[in-house]
Formats: C-alpha cells, sequence, structure tokens
C-alpha cells in the first residue's frame, strides 16, 4: 500500500511517501496511525495526537474507523487550510 | 442551452479573473449573473512575507470536482470554474477564484459561497506562513468557525 503524509506530518516523519506492507492486525486508519506511531521519535510525533488528524483512502476522505484494507492509497494530513 | 463545462484546475500559475468571465458570458445569452470570489494572499500588517500552498496532487482535482458537482445539482448554473493556486504565494497575488454563473443572482451567490465553505474544509490544500521577521515559517491552524460556516449547508451530501 502506497502511503503519504501531507504538511506538517511530512515534515515530522520526514517522509512524503512509502510503501507499506500492512500487519495483519492494521484495519482502519484509526489502527495504521496507532501502528505508525510505534515506529520512531518522528513518527510518534506526527501522529501525537491522531483525533486531529484526518485520512483520505484512494483519494476521498474517509472517518479513522473506516476500513482501509483494501486501499492502494492512503494518505494522512493535518485539517486543511485552503482557500 | 446546456452549461458551460464545469472547469476545475489546481495550477502553480497565475489566473485572470476577466478571461475566465468570459469563458462564462461569451455566446450566450441566457446569463444573468455571474458572481466572483477571488482570494488573495495579505501581508498581516506586514508581518507575512509569502504564504507557500502544499496540496495533493490528484485529490485536490478529485475533492474540488465533487464539491463542484454538489453545486451544480443544487442550483440551476450556467456555468461554474474553481481555481486554487499552489506553491509560493506573496502578497497581493491570487490563491483561489470562483465564479458561478446563473440566470438570476440568487443561485449564483449561493452556489459561490458554497464553494468556497466545502472548499476551505474538504479540498486538500495547507497554507504555511514566511515571516518577514525571520526565517521562519509556521503551518496556519484550520479555523473552526471555518467548520461551522461548511455545517450551514446542512441537506449537503458531503
Amino acid at each position: 500500500m502506497k502511503v503519504l503524509y501531507f504538511a506538517w506530518l511530512r515534515e515530522r516523519t520526514g517522509t512524503a511517501e512509502e510503501q507499506i506492507e500492512l500487519p495483519e492486525a492494521v484495519k482502519t486508519g484509526m489502527d495504521l496511525m496507532l501502528w505508525l506511531k510505534q515506529r520512531d521519535e518522528g513518527y510518534d510525533y506526527a501522529f501525537e495526537d491522531p483525533d486531529l488528524i484526518r485520512i483520505a483512502a484512494d483519494q476521498e476522505h474517509v472517518e479513522a474507523d473506516a476500513d482501509i484494507t483494501q486501499a492502494r492509497e492512503v494518505a494522512f494530513f493535518p485539517p486543511m487550510t485552503g482557500g | 442551452m446546456q452549461p458551460v463545462p464545469l472547469k476545475i484546475l489546481v495550477t502553480a500559475n497565475d489566473f485572470d479573473v476577466a478571461a475566465e468571465t468570459r469563458r462564462l458570458t461569451e455566446a450566450r445569452k441566457d446569463v444573468g449573473a455571474v458572481v466572483t470570489f477571488s482570494g488573495l494572499c495579505r501581508d498581516e500588517a506586514g508581518t507575512l512575507s509569502a504564504l507557500e500552498l502544499e496540496h495533493y496532487p490528484g485529490m485536490a482535482e478529485a475533492e474540488l470536482k465533487r464539491i463542484a458537482d454538489e453545486a451544480l445539482e443544487r442550483w440551476p448554473l450556467t456555468g461554474l470554474t474553481v481555481i486554487h493556486r499552489f506553491g509560493m504565494i506573496r502578497p497581493g497575488e491570487n490563491i483561489v477564484l470562483v465564479l458561478a454563473a446563473s440566470a438570476h443572482r440568487r443561485a449564483a451567490f449561493e452556489a459561490c459561497d458554497f464553494l468556497m465553505d466545502f472548499l476551505k474544509t474538504r479540498a486538500p490544500f495547507w497554507k504555511k506562513e514566511h515571516l518577514t521577521e525571520s526565517n521562519e515559517a509556521r503551518w496556519v491552524e484550520a479555523k473552526t468557525s471555518d467548520d461551522d460556516d461548511a455545517t450551514r449547508w446542512k441537506k449537503s451530501k458531503i
């Protein structure tokens, strides 16, 4: 699965995009955030407040409890500030 | 008469409001109102040197199209254009443009307002402020008032 990070999530993880093999136990966007959080200090900082973070699966907004196991692409980003 | 084809554009380049307005009105006699919203970069009383706009390529266009399609369903528009820039934008420069055209003003006003409310809360763009006084840059925080604005349109499906 392709995983993307934007804005301060990209800066804190030090990663814009990566390929991830989903562990068996990861089903939802929240599961994935909590799993990523354990990787290292940068990811821990990026995902320190997972309730704040927005998720997209295949470029559509999804809730944190939505199943993402079938998605080709998952993205994590802060609340949007365009316009 | 069919509406002018929807135009969604995410670009680093500036846009020309007059040319975009012409695209919605030329060769038509059924357009009675064009409402234009253009958002510009302000300098925050001299403290801001630039806004850096990051976006999610692909999803930005797709999400703007989802919001625009909903507006086209809700209001009898004769044309709709949404342009959003990314990259470094200096004070005084354009950031975003929404043009809504209709036979009557109400539909055009409402569609334009709706587009901006949902664009701000749903379209994947993020602003980073570059300051004049230092080399520091900081991410703009989302405003809860923007979420409140979006909930005004509560019969919305999106």
